[in-house]
């Protein structure tokens, strides 16, 4: 049985220009993303995971028409984002939504939580003026929030309180797609249980398709079917979660998977350092982006990227080792 | 001569504001001994950095020690004068913080700062100072140091930073050394490196650290004993080992539970219900008491005292002679 990708992204670029001199003459770019391909099958989590700087929510936002991509296809449902018109997409922006990570700077403070769940509503025609008090009231009730919230201001709530409500805010217009970025990394542990939970249960009942933008691997495994990893603007390693932790294959996603505090201190994991820092995406090097920190390197990964191989059941990985 | 370093006892610290006084802090007791690491962890708002700060006499007005000790070497450093206090700072307790690029001045060069403290605390001549100053920045793992002492903090990354900071801290080699969330805004693979070179440096320079985070993976990787703490107060101080294997109260349980870990695979995640009260509103008896599952009448009239139980210390009356067995 194939189920349906309801996204698909191929070969998505974003470069940034570094501009430079008086004349701000542009001679050097920064390769935020650079060739990254995948897709979600419909009613997934794809976990997307790296660490600062390597592209992931640049990614996200490339994905949504946030920002625009220098070159690639994002097909929502078949459709490519990117040969739209102006208002066939905004149609289009009602299937997919973002959640941000931080709750403070994401909900705009002048405003009601009214005004911030009612507009995109308004805006979409989700559902009649009569019937939108109604309907916001049960969206915050699914959230976990009580109703007479609708007039208060962002404020007056906790974090947790906060991202529950940009979560409404994202499912007011009923959404197929919602990107995920850093959700949880600003909230304390015992309010991120919660907000993961609720994450999970509105996925069930919703049927929802998340692509979840973390740096933290241990969420990931949680929350997520498939785990992509990613290094300097490309993803280096796609798999199945599961398979991804018993057999991991990029050097990067183990020494990444490796780094990870373990729960216990009976348990020790056999550490593998990196050497040195991340490389800078300006210019990076033409073979292998992770040559220059990775344990394993030998001379060809200097001078050839490695291409994406299949290692088992639908089990990418981008070295020339395995 | 008793072998605790640092012995903070019953220690309370508030703020007086135009609301009246509350009190961050409520009769807080931790032991360091020396060579050991005590790792202390609750969620934002428990008042673990306030523990460390206070300790440092740093606390921000209109913020105040209101009672209790804190014995240094057996000195109250509560009653030292500010001057008295800054012959300590940086030369016999050290700090890291969580953010190195604001905790770093971006204009002076990382070797500047760290010449400083030795000038300062060890009269040290300039020549010599950052002759050792080079040393430090070798210690710690920065490559060439003898050409990065002259870099400015944006020059370096995140994990170099912390880097100075950590050779910032150890250069005068202090008997104690307070890491405020030290790898908090790093990296996975960064707070790797960091950690083991914070526990490296602990054992060649016989160091101890007050070890503060909100990451019980950090805990389990780096303490010797832990204390949980819990809106203010320091609800269970055990051995780290017998900790993880069996936490004795309802929040550092619920902690535990509500953390995805690469270890275990869960359907759904525990969650401690409700959020951490706020200072105005705590409640009278035990502060858990709001969002605990067992409680009884007890333990919303009578905050409990921390108890010694088997080899552990925790603050809850169920393991009281007072609690009151379920009819179950």
């Amino acid at each position: 049985m194939h189920k349906e990708n309801i996204l698909e992204v191929k070969n998505l670029v974003k470069w940034f220009p570094v501009k430079k001199g008086l004349f701000s003459k542009t001679n050097s770019y920064l390769k935020a993303v650079d060739d990254v391909s995948f897709s979600i099958p419909r009613g997934e989590v794809l976990g997307l995971v790296g660490e600062s700087g390597c592209g992931k929510s640049t990614t996200g936002r490339a994905i949504l028409r946030l920002i625009e991509a220098t070159q690639g296809e994002v097909l929502l449902e078949g459709q490519d984002l990117y040969r739209m018109g102006k208002t066939a997409l905004k149609e289009k922006r009602k299937d997919m939504q973002i959640v941000f990570q931080d709750p403070y700077a994401s909900l705009n403070p002048r405003l009601t939580i009214r005004s911030i769940i009612g507009e995109a509503i308004k805006l979409h025609q989700v559902v009649s003026e009569k019937e939108r008090d109604a309907f916001m009231e049960e969206l915050l009730y699914e959230v976990g929030l009580g109703k007479h919230f609708l007039n208060h201001f962002p404020h007056q709530f906790s974090g947790g309180q906060r991202q529950r409500i940009g979560i409404a805010r994202a499912l007011a217009v009923r959404p197929k797609l919602i990107v995920m970025d850093e959700a949880v990394s600003a909230l304390d542990v015992s309010v991120q249980a919660q907000v993961l939970n609720l994450f999970q249960d509105l996925q069930q009942k919703y049927g929802l398709t998340y692509l979840f933008i973390t740096h933290n691997l241990s969420v990931v495994k949680h929350i997520s079917n498939r785990i992509a990893v990613m290094y300097l603007g490309q993803i280096v390693e796609i798999s199945e979660k599961e398979e991804f932790f018993r057999n991991p294959q990029h050097p990067y996603s183990r020494a990444l998977i490796s780094a990870i505090p373990s729960s216990s201190p009976e348990i020790k994991r056999e550490r593998i350092l990196l050497k040195g820092d991340l490389t800078s995406p300006v210019d990076p090097p033409q073979g292998c982006r992770f040559y220059s920190r990775c344990p394993e390197a030998q001379a060809i990964c200097k001078e050839v990227q490695p291409p994406h191989k299949e290692v088992g059941n639908q089990h990418l990985v981008a070295c020339h080792l395995r | 001569m008793s072998d605790n370093l640092l012995e903070i006892k019953e220690l309370s610290t508030g703020f007086f504001t135009e609301d009246g006084f509350l009190p961050a802090l409520d009769k807080v007791s931790l032991t360091l001994k020396k060579g050991e690491t005590l790792g202390v962890v609750g969620e934002s708002g428990s008042g673990k950095s306030l523990t460390s700060l206070s300790v440092m006499n740093l606390i921000p007005t209109p913020g105040k020690a209101v009672g209790g000790e804190i014995l240094f070497k057996g000195k109250n450093l509560l009653q030292l004068g500010e001057e008295q206090m800054r012959a300590i700072r940086g030369n016999e307790i050290s700090m890291i913080f969580q953010e190195p690029m604001t905790s770093l001045n971006p204009v002076y060069s990382v070797g500047e700062q760290i010449m400083e403290v030795l000038r300062l605390h060890q009269q040290l001549d300039k020549k010599v100072a950052r002759a050792k100053t080079i040393d430090m920045l070798r210690l710690v793992g920065i490559p060439s140091p003898e050409k990065r002492v002259d870099d400015y903090p944006h020059q370096l990354s995140g994990g170099m930073r912390q880097r100075v900071m950590i050779a910032m801290a150890l250069s005068c080699q202090p008997d104690l050394l307070i890491a405020d969330e030290p790898t908090t805004a790093l990296d996975v693979t960064t707070q790797a490196q960091i950690l083991d070179l914070m526990l490296d440096l602990k054992e060649r320079l016989q160091t101890s650290i007050l070890l503060i985070t909100h990451d019980l993976g950090v805990i389990a990787e780096a303490a010797d004993h832990v204390a949980v703490m819990y809106a203010g107060k320091v609800v269970e101080y055990a051995e780290v080992k017998r900790f993880f294997r069996e936490p004795l109260h309802p929040y550092s349980q619920g902690l535990m539970n509500s953390i995805p870990t690469l270890e275990q695979t869960r359907e759904r995640l525990q969650v401690i219900r409700g959020v951490v009260p706020t200072l105005q509103q705590m409640p009278k008896g035990c502060r858990f008491c709001t969002r605990c599952d067992e409680k009884q009448t007890l333990c919303e009239e009578e905050a409990p005292p921390l108890i010694g139980y088997q080899g552990s210390q925790v603050s809850c009356w169920k393991y009281t002679e007072r609690w009151e067995p379920s009819p179950r």
